[in-house]
Order: C-alpha cells, then structure tokens, then sequence
C-alpha cells in the first residue's frame, strides 16, 4: 500500500476544491485511507496521518476514530510521536469518552521522563483535559514537579495544579506545602503562575484566604522591584517591565485585601506609586491602571486613593482608544453605587459617549446614564437620554424606554414633566416599550388629577397621527374612555384646547376597532373605551349600535364585552352610571412599579373574584364589606382590562364579572362612607381613603394591654395590623415571670368566639424565666371580618416549683383599635 | 480563565481552534461561524471587546478580538481575566509567531498548523496564561523542534528512506565505459 500522503500534501489538495461538495469528497476519500492505515497497525506512519486527521477536524469533520491512535502515539518512544498524541488527546477526547482513562498510566511515566518536554507535554495534557480521576491519581506526581528546580517545569507543574484544584477541590492543602517558597523565584514565568495558584486557592477557600494573607509584604515588594527596576530587556513590553505579572499581582492584592483593613493599608502606598508612575500612553501602561484602579474600589482604600481612582477613569473616558472607553464604563457602573458623587463629576463626558458609534460604548453609557440620574440632573439627563432614545438602534430601545419610565417615576420634577415624558417615549418609541409600563402608566395619569384634561388631550392628538403604536394606543383609548367628557367639553388649562366632538371621538375609537394594526388587546381597550363614553357622551344610541354590532365578534374576549355590555344597556341599565364611573385613585401596593402591577395583572385579580362568589350579586349594597376587602386589598388596576383570557362567565353572575372587568369603578355607596349619588367627577374616595389609613396603622397606633397578671405570671399583648388585609389583628403576646423561679412547660393557649378564626404560631420558648429575665413571644392571627367586638378565652398550663399549674381566664378588654 | 481561542480568516475559515472547555463538535463548529458573524460585522474603529454570543455561554463570557490582515485572532475570555491584558496577549502571541516563522502569514498558519499549536500551548495552558516572554517561547519551541528533527519529524518515513540510501554501499561507477569505439562519458551523479 502506499505511503500515505504528507499533511502538507493534503492541504494543498483540500485547497484546490473549488466546492463544499469537492471538499468533503476529497476529505472522504483520505479518511478512507486513513482508516485503512490504522487497521494495519503501521508505527511509522502514524504520527502523519494523525496530524493529517486533526487538520480535518479543525475544518470540521468527524475524527472520532482516531482517538485510540493517540493513545498508541502518546505510548510511542518518540518524541515526535507523543508530541503529536498529546495535542490529538487534548483535542479530540474528553472526560466524556471512556477511552481518555486509558492515558493515565502513560502519562504518569511520561511526568518521571528524563526529557524535560515530555514531562512538560504529560503536564500540558493533564492540564487541559484531565479527569477527576486522573487528576486524583496523579496529583502526587504534580506536586512532585511543583518543588522541582527545573523553572520550565515548575511554571507548567503551577498551572497543572490549579486544574487538579478545580476539578478536586478536596485536593488543595495537598499543595499548600509546595507553595511556601513559590514567590521567591526569580523566573517570571514561574511568579506568574504560582501568582496564578495563589489566586485560585485563595478564591476558593476562606481559609487559604487568611493564611495567605500574610504573603502580601512580599508581592508588594515583588510588585516595587518591577516598577523601579529599569529597561530589562527580558521582559519587556512597550517599555514597560513585565506588565502581564505586574497586572497578576494587582489582582491577587486585590482578593487579598478585600475585607481586610490591615492588608489594604500595607497595600496603599504601592497602589498610589502604580498609579501615578505608570506611563499611560500605550495600551499596557493601561491595563495596569485599570487593574490598579480595580483594585483600589475594592480593598478598604483611603478616601484620597479612591478619589484618584475615579479621576484616572474619567481620563480614560477622554482617551481617544475606543477600549479604554468602553473599559472605563464599565468599571465606572461597577463603582457608581458605593462613590456616587465622585462619578458624578463626569457626568458630562459620560453622557456625550452616548452618541458614540460603537455599540458596545453605547450600551455601557446608557447603563451608566441611568445610574447617575438623580434629583438634581433629572431634566438635563432626561433630554439627552431621550434624544438617544429617538436616535439609538432598536435593541436598545426596550431597555431605554424602561429605564427613561423608572427614572422619570422616581425623580419627576413635576406632574406634568412627567407626561410630556411619558408622551415623548410613548410617541417615539412607543412599540418597543415594555408590555408592563401600560397599566404602570395609566395609574399614573389616573392619580395625577388635575393633569386630566391635558393629558386627553395631547393622547388624543396622538392617536390621530398614528394608531401603529399599541402601548400608546392602548393607553389613549382608556384615558379617552375615562375623560372623554374632558376631552369634548374643551375644558384644559395647560395647552390651548381643541374643539373635538363627541362624534370625532367616536369614530376614532372606532376606527380603533376595524384596524388591521391593533391587536386584540387594543381592540379590548377601545370596546371598554366606547362603553364608558355611554355614561359621559350624550349619543348613546351610536355607542348602543357599535356594542351589539361586536355582540357577533369572532373574538370571543370582544364578543363577551360586547355581550356583557349590551346586557347592562337592557337590563341592569339603572346601575350602569354606577359600574363606568370614574376610577379612583389607585394605591401603589409597594414602589416597585412594574413588577408588582404584572403580579397584579391576572393572577390575583381571579382569586379575588373567587373571594367575592358566595355574596349574590344583585344587592351590591349590602356587600360593601367584601368590596371594601377588595379595595382595601388588591391593588386591581385596568390591567384586569387586558387580561382575562380564560375567566369564564362566571357563577357570580354577570354583573360580577362586569365588575371585575372595570375594576370596582364604583360600587356601593352605601359604603361606610356615603359620598352621595355617583356620577360625580371624583372618585370612590373617602371610604377608600380612610379604609387605606386604617391599613397604614401600624403597632404604635393600638396601644398594648396586659392580659393576664397572676400568681407572678403576666401576659402582656401588643397589637398589629397585617397591612394586606386590614380584618387580620396580629396580636403578640409576652409572658414574663417576676418569681423567683422559673416556669418550664409553659404552654399557652386560645380559644375566640365562632365569628373569628384564630391562628397560633409557635411560641419563642416554653420556659419562662425567673424575676423578669426574660420574655417569651407567641404570636397570634386574628381574622375578625365582621368587625366584632373581640374576646378571647386563654388557657395557661406551666410548671412551676415542682408543681404544675393550670389556669383559664377570658380576656375582654380589647382596645377598640384592635378589632375595628 | 481563557474559554477559547479561535483564529479565522476574513471569510471565516478556520485557521485554528482550540477551545477549553469541552464542547460537542457541531456546537464548536456553530459556535466559530456565529462568533466570525458576530466579529466581521464589526467596524475597524471601535472597540475590541463583544458580549460574546449565547452559545459559548453565560453573560460572564466575553469576546476580545484583533485583526491582524487577514486573519482575525479571538480570545474568548471570562471576568477573571483583564481585558487590556488580553488585548497585549494577543499581540505577544502574534509577535511570537513572527518570529518562529520568520514574517508569518496566513499560509504559514495553514500549512503548519500542528507548529502554531505547539507554540501556543507554550503559551497558555489549560484556559490560563502560561509564559509571556517572547524569547522565552522561542528559545523553547525551538529545542523541541530540534528534537522532533533529529528524530526524522512527521515525515518520518521518507526521512529514513534517505539515509537508508546514504548509508547504501554503492559500488563504484566507471567513469569512462569503452566499449570498441564507442567512448561513453558517464555523467557523474552527485551524492544524495
């Protein structure tokens, strides 16, 4: 047979093909041959065709068969042989194939070899792929080769242990001995990866931490003889000494010092000489900077090191290399949070690499924009970022509309700043804007009174220009069904009033409807919309039309509105002012915006219906109680608009589901409050706002009672209102012992008339102790729906000097604040 | 620690791969032509630094690059390497390569590509930054290039066959064949 083809040959061939086709055809065919040379077992030829197989794997074919031919070659005597067998293990095999255990042995004798490069090939193979098991075997044999002299082997040996550690961790006080005298070397190679070591051992373990800690004398003096020491032609780059150790070094002083005072203190004088000596005009001087500035922010530095950390950044803002920029960014948004004024001072730069063109620097500049937003900035910032928004590629968009709402939520100087902005982004960008931001917004608008009129005003101007839009969209078509009274009667303070007819409002929701461009979610708006007109326009009859048209939707959602709303025009057409009134103001149930409105959205909103079920529909008045629970409770905003997707007609009855569809607009004014007959342009208000004050009382507003006081034993009660549910009385009892000697045992029990229901948690302890000591806690839920006077009947049982004691008592003096 | 380290020419064939964390073949082969995709949309004045693609994994890993002619050289590196430093990697191991191969070029990485590994894995050893003195690398690449030489190299065979034929007892030739009249001038056949 002859001898197969060089690999030089077989590139050229491989070159020539003209096509992918012609490619895999000539790949084939020398595959072929291969496979037969394999099959008869020639030694010389071998090492050739194995190189000439990994070429064809690097091009991407499959070399799976000649996995165990490595092993043949890493057993071969010749150098050239398990050169080549080494580099084929590390790249065609793997932990995951059986065959890679076989290489254990060989590579144990190849760490004895006299050849220094075969046991710096065994070392290299171990260190790229080795096993656990393999790693386990033959970890002795690395930490062998860590103590030897042999500078060549020592920096691989350093290496290969930190793979060892990090697929055996269990293994790494096996080299702690080894490590005592690495820094003293005088090779850079070997500093470098002992460094290497150091650092990996260090991260892993709290304890190597501590003791490695005292190590850092010697890499600041380490890291001084590399700054002063003059040009060393050795290791030198651009003029610098060897920058690559010098940054290695920094990083390792930088997990050394982290939490620890003593070691940042030895360190600050070297960071301050790196920092002011290192010349800065090519890339290397560079890197140590902004490692030494890394490490600054991160160890316990002085004030005045930090504040020369972030000055050496804001210079590399200004630096013309684009990855200086974009590193200085990043670095920046990690230390915003902790020196927040100092990067405030290059706000400016900061801001003018928003209209950088590399896309990298522009994302980091966003970031790093929203951070800085404060108070004070907030209208310069919000100009700029939203001219970036205008001007930014779509990804960015998303996050940019996001972040402009966030910020304009916490900061907004004014109400009516706010919707400008909200009707800038909403304008511009107003399809990228995340799903979230709609109900987050229309809360907004809605407690924002007396911007009412102007904002329905400008959203309408905006949906005539544009319908494409589905956030704006949709939020234009809830305000206009909301205050289109305000919107026709051409009553606006801020802005010059537009003359608009009931009709032009009309047709406008209208078109909504029939458009290709809304969605079904918008369509469900703008039914809602119209629906709510019936009560604040005067042309019924038109909005009478649309609704039974839609009654025959092939969209079932539209369909059931559609339904639901003509069944309100027929039958339940007395309380129809009632149902569409206006909204109320909407409590935040916390200040996290848009997540908490999407947890609101549709999950609880169903449980709360289900909460609702039992009470018959048909006399709201007298169910005030569970709708107040409701109010008081959720949170349920117009989301519940959007999402009703598997809510069947309910058991409740319709006239429930048209409640949960509009969100208790109104309701019963039989309320314990009474704000006289609805349609007036105000909200469900004191009722709801005196129900939110009692939510807000907290434990110091009920004041505490003793319970029980007998025998030495007291208990006393301290009063809570669980926030989410104003008829939970959270009641924590202390029982204290002014005896001489301690009650063991002591179990406390309640019992509470048919009308409550009792919760107890389990107590701190069961042992009081002696003259006042101590106290033990017991918390207890208490649900009182109906507002009845509370009164509870206790059980104490307790040891007390050898003798068990039982006593009951009722307790009835409640302060009234507990239980109404 | 240092992911991959991948080396392609402008039109994305692969010059040389090595990843080092494992990775199925198809996904190495995926994960060359996003990260070229990725890479070549790049302009040549911003910066060397790209989140890296999904495949190679997690937000943790990023993508630094240089542009050498016609081959781009990527490291893909995770936080626990500098990025700066990286970049001045890049350049030692390009100016290493220089120097074994005396004005490298993309050829030279096609038609030695056993060679370029060899030097990189004096280099950087397991996802980690072995040595970074370029004479150091040079002097030691060179010994084991000699060894491999003394003992025939990869081309082992013909090799053999060479000073098989040296070391063959040619008898020797007659210079001049007189046959009658014919006087043959035997040309003389220089040594193998």
């Amino acid at each position: 047979m002859p001898a197969p083809i060089r690999l030089r040959e077989l590139i050229r061939t491989i070159r020539t093909a003209r096509t992918q086709a012609e490619e895999r055809e000539m790949i084939q065919k020398e595959c072929a041959a291969i496979r037969s040379s394999f099959r008869e077992e020639d030694n010389t030829y071998r090492c050739r065709n194995v190189a000439k197989l990994l070429y064809m794997h690097m091009l991407g074919y499959p070399a799976h068969f000649g996995q165990l031919e490595c092993l043949k070659l890493i057993a071969s005597q010749k150098f050239t042989d398990k050169r080549i067998g080494y580099l084929g293990a590390m790249l065609l095999l793997d932990e995951r194939q059986d065959v890679h255990l076989l290489m254990t042995n060989c590579i144990k004798n190849d760490l004895n070899h006299s050849t220094q490069y075969v046991q710096g090939l065994a070392l290299c193979t171990l260190g790229c792929m080795g096993s656990s098991e393999m790693c386990r075997d033959l970890a002795g044999e690395v930490e062998k080769l860590l103590k030897t002299s042999n500078s060549y082997l020592r920096k691989k040996a350093a290496l290969c242990a930190v793979h060892v550690i990090r697929k055996v961790p269990e293994l790494m006080e096996m080299f702690l001995p080894a490590t005592k005298n690495l820094l003293s070397e005088k090779n850079h190679g070997v500093l470098h990866t002992s460094v290497v070591l150091l650092t990996e051992m260090c991260e892993r373990s709290p304890d190597m931490l501590s003791h490695f800690r005292k190590l850092v004398p010697q890499l600041v003096r380490i890291l001084k003889n590399l700054i002063m020491s003059g040009y060393s032609p050795e290791h030198d780059v651009s003029g610098i000494s060897d920058p690559f150790l010098q940054v290695r070094i920094l990083r390792l002083l930088r997990i050394l010092g982290r939490s620890d005072d003593d070691s940042s203190e030895a360190m600050n004088d070297i960071l301050a000489q790196v920092a002011t000596n290192t010349e800065t005009s090519k890339n290397v001087g560079n890197a140590i900077l902004y490692e030494t500035v890394l490490t600054i922010m991160d160890i316990k530095s002085e004030s005045g090191l930090r504040v020369l950390a972030i000055n050496i950044l804001g210079r590399f803002l200004l630096n013309n290399d684009k990855n200086i920029r974009y590193v200085a960014l990043t670095s920046l948004l990690k230390t915003v949070q902790t020196d927040h004024n100092a990067v405030q001072r290059h706000r400016s730069t900061i801001v003018d690499c928003l209209k950088d063109l590399d896309v990298s620097i522009k994302r980091r500049a966003m970031e790093l924009s929203f951070a800085l937003v404060n108070g004070n900035n907030i209208r310069g910032m919000m100009k700029e970022l939203l001219y970036f928004l205008d001007s930014c590629d779509p990804d960015f968009k998303a996050d940019c509309a996001s972040g402009v709402f966030l910020a304009a939520e916490k900061y907004a100087p004014s109400k009516r700043w706010h919707i400008d902005t909200i009707m800038r982004v909403l304008t511009t960008s107003g399809s990228y804007v995340r799903d979230d931001s709609v109900p987050n917004l229309i809360q907004l608008i809605t407690n924002s009174v007396e911007m009412h009129a102007y904002t329905v005003q400008r959203l309408y101007k905006a949906l005539l220009d544009d319908i494409s839009q589905q956030p704006l969209v949709q939020v234009s078509s809830w305000c206009i069904g909301e205050y289109g009274d305000l919107l026709v009667s051409g009553q606006c303070e801020e802005e010059e009033p537009i003359q608009v007819t009931e009709d032009e409002v009309l047709d406008v929701l209208e078109g909504l409807l029939v458009s290709n461009l809304s969605t079904p979610v918008t369509r469900g708006y703008s039914l809602t919309a119209i629906m709510k007109l019936s009560t604040r326009f005067s042309s019924v009859n038109r909005i009478k039309k649309v609704v039974s048209i839609y009654g025959s939707s092939i969209d079932v959602e539209l369909q059931q509105r559609a339904v639901e709303y003509n069944a309100m025009f027929k039958k339940y057409d007395h309380m129809r002012p009632a149902l569409l009134e206006r909204m109320p103001i909407m409590e935040k149930s916390s200040s996290n915006g848009p997540t908490e409105m999407v947890q609101t959205n549709g999950e609880t909103e169903p449980s709360a219906l289900e909460s609702k079920h039992p009470p018959p529909v048909t006399q709201p008045t007298n169910q005030a109680n569970d709708l107040l629970d409701l109010l008081g409770g959720n949170d349920v905003g117009p989301v519940i608009q959007t999402s009703m997707p598997t809510k069947p007609a309910s058991s409740g009855g319709e006239l429930l589901d048209l409640l949960g569809d509009l969100s208790l607009t109104g309701g019963p004014t039989s309320a314990p409050v009474s704000t006289g007959p609805p349609p007036q342009p105000g909200f469900l208000l004191d009722g709801l706002s005196s129900q939110n004050l009692f939510n807000d009382i907290s434990a110091a507003g009920i004041p505490s009672m003793t319970a029980y006081n007998k025998n030495g034993l007291k208990i006393e009660f301290t009063f809570q209102r669980a926030t989410p549910n104003p008829n939970i009385a959270v009641i924590t009892i202390h029982a204290s012992n002014t005896t001489d000697a301690d009650m063991t045992e002591f179990v406390f029990q309640a019992a509470v008339p048919k009308t409550f229901q009792l919760q107890l948690l389990s107590p701190s302890s069961n042992v009081v102790p002696a003259l006042n000591q101590g106290t033990v806690t017991q918390v207890i839920r208490v649900l009182n729906p109906q507002k009845q006077q509370l009164r509870m009947r206790i059980k104490l049982m307790y040891s007390h000097k050898g003798s068990a004691v039982q006593d009951l008592a009722e307790v009835n003096n409640f302060p009234p604040q507990a239980w109404q | 620690m240092i992911n991959a380290i991948l080396i392609f020419n402008n039109h994305g064939k692969p010059r040389l791969i090595r990843f080092y964390q494992y990775f199925a073949e198809e996904l190495q082969q995926q994960i060359i032509r996003e990260t070229f995709h990725l890479v070549s949309k790049r302009d040549d004045n911003v910066c060397n630094f790209l989140e890296g693609g999904s495949l190679i994994g997690g937000s943790d890993y990023k993508l630094i690059y240089r542009h050498y002619a016609t081959l781009y050289f990527v490291f893909c590196v995770d936080s626990s390497e500098s990025e700066l430093g990286i970049l001045d990697l890049i350049q030692v191991f390009v100016e290493t390569l220089d120097k074994c191969f005396e004005n490298v070029c993309e050829l030279d990485l096609i038609f030695h590509m056993d060679k370029v590994h060899y030097i990189l894995q004096e280099v950087v050893m397991g996802g980690m930054v072995l040595e970074t003195n370029m004479n150091e690398i040079v002097a030691q690449v060179e010994l084991q290039t000699r060894m491999e030489k003394s003992e025939g190299g990869l081309s082992a065979a013909p090799a053999r066959a060479v000073s098989a034929v040296k070391n063959m007892n040619l008898p020797e030739m007659p210079r001049n064949i007189n046959i009658g009249d014919l006087n043959i001038k035997v040309p003389s056949l220089s040594h193998f």
